[in-house]
């Protein structure tokens, strides 16, 4: 195990001193890319070019400029035996070094208020797909279609604490991505539920906060097929680096037999509701739920964090009246991490999870709770 | 007074009242300077934790949450305690010495300007020990995550934060206070120093903000321990109202930062140029308009939260201006290099890489205002690497400059030169090495403050880390050639100590005497 590390990182280390000297590409990992993505939109096309005007000019000032500094450093030097001359003002050269600048600054302005005003044209979508930021996960919902769910990363604590290797999609994998039809513009409802996130997907030239109380909009239209991935560009808490975005762009006809499917599902999932679960089976799915849901907070064992996140073994809240336990995991605690998860999970997950922290981890409290419970409690609110 | 400071000599009792309870600017003055130096290595420490944990993909020493802590320590500790008092501890030392004044004009305000200090940052790097851990929502410390979502450490950061903020705000009143009222006779406004120049205008600049980082850690206070929602979106507040009321402070820092960076290359130059300081009064117009144009272009931070897009252009125009008294700047300094007599000693050396990437971060900054553009660039790697080249490049580089340049001074004592370009070599190449390849980390899209990344990211990574390693280790030596130079340095007698020095402080006996200018030198 250590040798393999070892082998690995000599690997690795050996490219990064090939990459220093020769300043090119080495075997390992082909897709070391230096510059901004074209990405498969117009808004990302037109931030690609608009970058690259940018660094174009830059690059000429700055060669320019450097150049004559290093002529100077050169040719002025004092062991070349310059003496130096006493001139301290010139109004001409003064003037024409404020006025060129902000002459070239407009010239700039002009291709980037066109930029914007791309980003800015969210009329007339044909789809829209609210986005809600969640600690540390992705809700996708299709308005008017009934379609929601939760995109999650699919990377193994094992795999990113290298008790494993790392696969080829490592920190790039999640549970279920977004997907969406080609040739169709989407627009994006971005929101926060707890705290601020940020939604990038940087091939559609896509970024804009999830923040709580607040939409914001962007959009997307693409012919391009294929898989895209983006990131959480906002400091969310803890595991702000493990949430991706994963978006499909699927065609159209494909979209739509996804799309039915998923509506589908929706509906046989309603049906499991009224039926009475073993708790063995309640235990297998509470566990799953836990871990993805919760552990990432209370921890896999049970024992949080202390000082942020309290305990579940052990609890008062755990071993107490499975109402009070209802109430924390379906309504959340108002102003703290613990948020509500009744838009969230379903009702048989809250139940199932509910459950299990009531009959795990040496927590021993015997009752059931069935999804009709769940179902009760928040008709009862 | 007649006698002299205590040294080791007089007891340790008396030894160390002197420095507790010092009014001598000079003293201040090198108190701040060693606490800013103790910060930096501490800030540095945490630096090297983050590239030593981003040096691989997956988590190896560090879990995520220590991670975030690092990170928000690590910003807090170099801004407020490394680079800050770095620059008021040489507004200290020079600011009487170049205006010909005795002292500072509130030497006991001085004294508590300093002191209570290190209570601030004991407070904040105490909360690493505490249930909960330290501040974790990164040195902006966005709402909710700062508020709702924040450990109960966060109320002993929102203390350290007003401690922080009432020396700042004691220290710039001082220095107008000093400037206004102790010039000596002769020494216009037009006449004096340009690092004089720089720091008033950015002591202004602290009295204007200062209070206004100050309402909105309060209101933190309030939204966390009082019930109120100012930033609650639940409870009707705003958490974008943060944002706006952080940048209005925060960037305007970000010049507090780096006008008395721009002072004193504006000194270096010129003596090692032999050849007066080109455009003296365009210099000090530039200054002033990039100080009030810092009030109005906050919001260049937020291009991502939805602003109207009136708003987005707008932010975007007036931060484009920026540019052009920043260009002023630094084409009068290539000027005053042009036909002069050019040496490179270690002060120039290091001035010269300042102009040279403080530039090269001015370019990266202006991309960033392009709105469209910093639809991609915000909050990757590419934000990382423009501040760097400002921030380090740019005030930790003329910080290095000065501490080169006035130390014979200070202690009539020449560091060692071989050492000193030793040390600029390291520290500039692993500059550079850390942070040229960031540029391209955040344009192939890794976002910033992220504990891990995919396998793409992998090898400019590890080179950034190479880098960081060797620039901390610049660091190492610098202290050691500071501390070499104090013990064992050559003696310098010299008044002028470098051949192009001009200005008042370079007509005093070296080392300075520990009063200097009690009766005011006449100035023609
Ligand atoms: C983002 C972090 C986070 C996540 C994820 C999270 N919790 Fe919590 N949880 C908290 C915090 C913080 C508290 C303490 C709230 C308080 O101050 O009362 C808490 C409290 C609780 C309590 C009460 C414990 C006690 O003894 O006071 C229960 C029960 C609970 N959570 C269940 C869950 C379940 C079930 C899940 C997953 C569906 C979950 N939590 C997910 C942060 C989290
Ligand atoms: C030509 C001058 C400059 C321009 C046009 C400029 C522009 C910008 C812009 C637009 C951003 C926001 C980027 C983003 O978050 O998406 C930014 C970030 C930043 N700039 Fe500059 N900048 C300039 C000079 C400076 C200077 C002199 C400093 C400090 C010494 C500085 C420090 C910073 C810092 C600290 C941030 C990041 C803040 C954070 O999010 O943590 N900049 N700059
Ligand atoms: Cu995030
Ligand atoms: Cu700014």
């Amino acid at each position: 195990m250590l040798k393999r590390a070892q082998a690995l990182f000599l690997r690795r280390l050996g490219a990064v001193l090939a990459l220093v000297a020769v300043g090119g590409v080495s075997a390992e990992n082909a897709t070391r890319q230096l510059n901004m993505p074209q990405g498969v939109t117009e808004v990302s096309q037109a931030a690609y070019d608009i970058h690259m005007i940018m660094m174009w000019i830059c690059t000429v000032i700055g060669v320019a400029v450097f150049g004559f500094m290093f002529y100077v450093m050169y040719a002025h030097r004092k062991s070349r035996g310059a003496v130096a001359e006493n001139f301290h003002e010139n109004i001409v050269v003064e003037l024409l070094w404020t006025i060129v600048p902000a002459i070239i600054l407009v010239v700039m302005a002009i291709p980037a208020t066109t930029a914007l005003l791309k980003v800015y044209d969210t009329e007339d979508a044909d789809i829209d797909i609210k986005v809600t930021g969640y600690q540390w996960k992705w809700q996708y919902e299709y308005l008017g279609e009934g379609v929601k769910f939760m995109s999650e990363l699919r990377t193994s604590q094992d795999e990113i604490y290298g008790r494993e290797p790392k696969g080829e999609h490592y920190l790039r994998e999640v549970t279920e991505p977004l997907v969406i039809p080609a040739g169709k513009k989407v627009r994006f409802l971005i929101t926060g539920n707890d705290v601020i996130h940020s939604w990038w997907v940087p091939d559609f030239g896509v970024k804009r906060d999830a923040i709580p109380g607040l939409f914001t909009s962007a959009w997307a239209k693409t012919d391009q097929v294929g898989t895209y991935v983006g990131e959480c560009a906002e400091l969310c808490g803890k595991d702000h680096a493990f949430m991706p975005v994963v978006v499909e762009v699927k065609e159209q006809a494909e979209y739509d037999q996804w799309l039915a499917a998923k509506k589908q599902e929706a509906a046989a999932y309603a049906s499991t509701i009224g039926k009475q679960w073993t708790s063995d089976e309640l235990m297998a799915k509470g566990e799953e739920v836990y871990n993805r849901s919760c552990a990432g907070c209370h921890m896999q064992n049970g024992q949080g964090i202390p000082g942020v996140f309290p305990a579940l073994k052990d609890s008062a809240i755990a071993l107490g009246p499975v109402e009070e336990h209802l109430r924390i995991v379906v309504d959340g605690v108002n102003g703290t991490a613990m948020q509500s998860f009744a838009d969230q999970l379903s009702e048989v997950d809250l139940a199932a999870v509910v459950h299990y922290e009531r009959n795990a981890w040496g927590n021993d409290v015997g009752d059931i709770t069935q999804p009709v419970d769940v179902l009760n409690y928040k008709q009862g609110q | 007074m007649a006698h002299g400071p205590a040294t080791m000599a007089d007891g340790w009792i008396k030894y160390a009242s002197r420095w507790l309870f010092t009014t001598n600017h000079k003293d201040i003055g090198t108190l701040y300077l060693w606490f800013s130096f103790a910060m930096f290595i501490l800030g540095g420490a945490f630096a090297m934790i983050i590239r030593a944990e981003l040096f691989q993909p997956g988590m190896q020493l560090i879990n995520p949450e220590f991670f975030n802590q690092m990170t928000t320590m690590h910003g807090l500790v170099m801004v407020f305690g490394a680079i800050m008092p770095a620059f008021v501890g040489l507004a200290n030392w020079l600011i009487p010495m170049m205006i010909g004044a005795p002292d500072m004009a509130l030497p006991r305000m001085n004294n508590l300007s300093f002191w209570i200090l290190p209570f601030a940052f004991a407070i904040l790097v105490s909360t690493l020990f505490m249930e909960g851990g330290g501040p974790n929502f990164g040195w902006t410390f966005y709402a909710p995550l700062s508020t709702t979502y924040a450990p109960d450490t966060v109320n002993y950061f929102i203390f350290g934060v007003h401690i922080m903020g009432a020396s700042s705000i004691m220290g710039s009143i001082n220095i107008i206070a000093t400037v206004m009222n102790m010039r000596a006779p002769g020494m216009t406004y037009m006449k004096m120093p340009l690092f004089v120049w720089t720091w008033v205008i950015t002591a202004f600049l602290l009295v204007a903000v200062m209070p206004v980082l100050a309402g909105a850690v309060t209101m933190m206070l309030m939204d966390i321990n009082f019930g109120t929602s100012f930033f609650n979106a639940a409870g009707g507040g705003d958490p974008v109202l943060f944002q706006h009321v952080f940048w209005f402070f925060g960037h305007p820092e970000v010049y507090i930062i780096i006008l008395p960076a721009f002072g004193v290359v504006s000194q270096i130059i010129p003596t090692f140029s032999r050849k007066p300081l080109f455009g003296y009064s365009s210099m000090v117009y530039a200054t002033a308009s990039i100080a009030f144009m810092s009030f109005i272009v906050w919001a260049h931070h937020m291009f991502t939260v939805g602003m109207p897009i009136a708003g987005e252009l707008y932010f975007m125009y007036a931060t484009l201006l920026i540019a052009v008294p920043t260009g002023v700047k630094v084409f009068n300094w290539i000027t005053t290099m042009y036909k002069g007599s050019l040496t490179f000693e270690t002060p120039m050396l290091f001035s010269i890489a300042f102009v040279i990437l403080f530039t090269f971060g001015g370019f990266t900054g202006l991309m960033l205002s392009i709105a469209a553009a910093d639809m991609q660039y915000h909050d990757t790697y590419f934000v990382v690497a423009h501040f760097h080249y400002v921030m380090v490049a740019g005030a930790v580089f003329s910080g290095t400059a000065a501490v080169y340049y006035w130390l014979p001074k200070w202690c009539g004592k020449m560091y060692n030169e071989t050492m000193g370009k030793v040390q600029f070599w390291i520290a500039f190449i692993g500059f550079n090495i850390t942070f040229m390849p960031q540029h391209f980390l955040g344009l192939a899209g890794m976002p910033r403050r992220y504990a891990d990344y995919g396998l793409q990211f992998a090898d400019w990574n590890m080179l950034s880390s190479v880098g960081a390693f060797m620039y901390g280790a610049a660091q190492i030596l610098f202290l050691f050639n500071v501390v070499r130079t104090i013990t064992h340095g050559k003696p310098v007698e010299d008044p002028q100590v470098w051949e192009g020095a001009e200005g008042l402080e370079w007509t005093l006996p070296t080392p300075a005497p520990y009063h200097t200018f009690e009766t005011p030198p006449e100035v023609k």
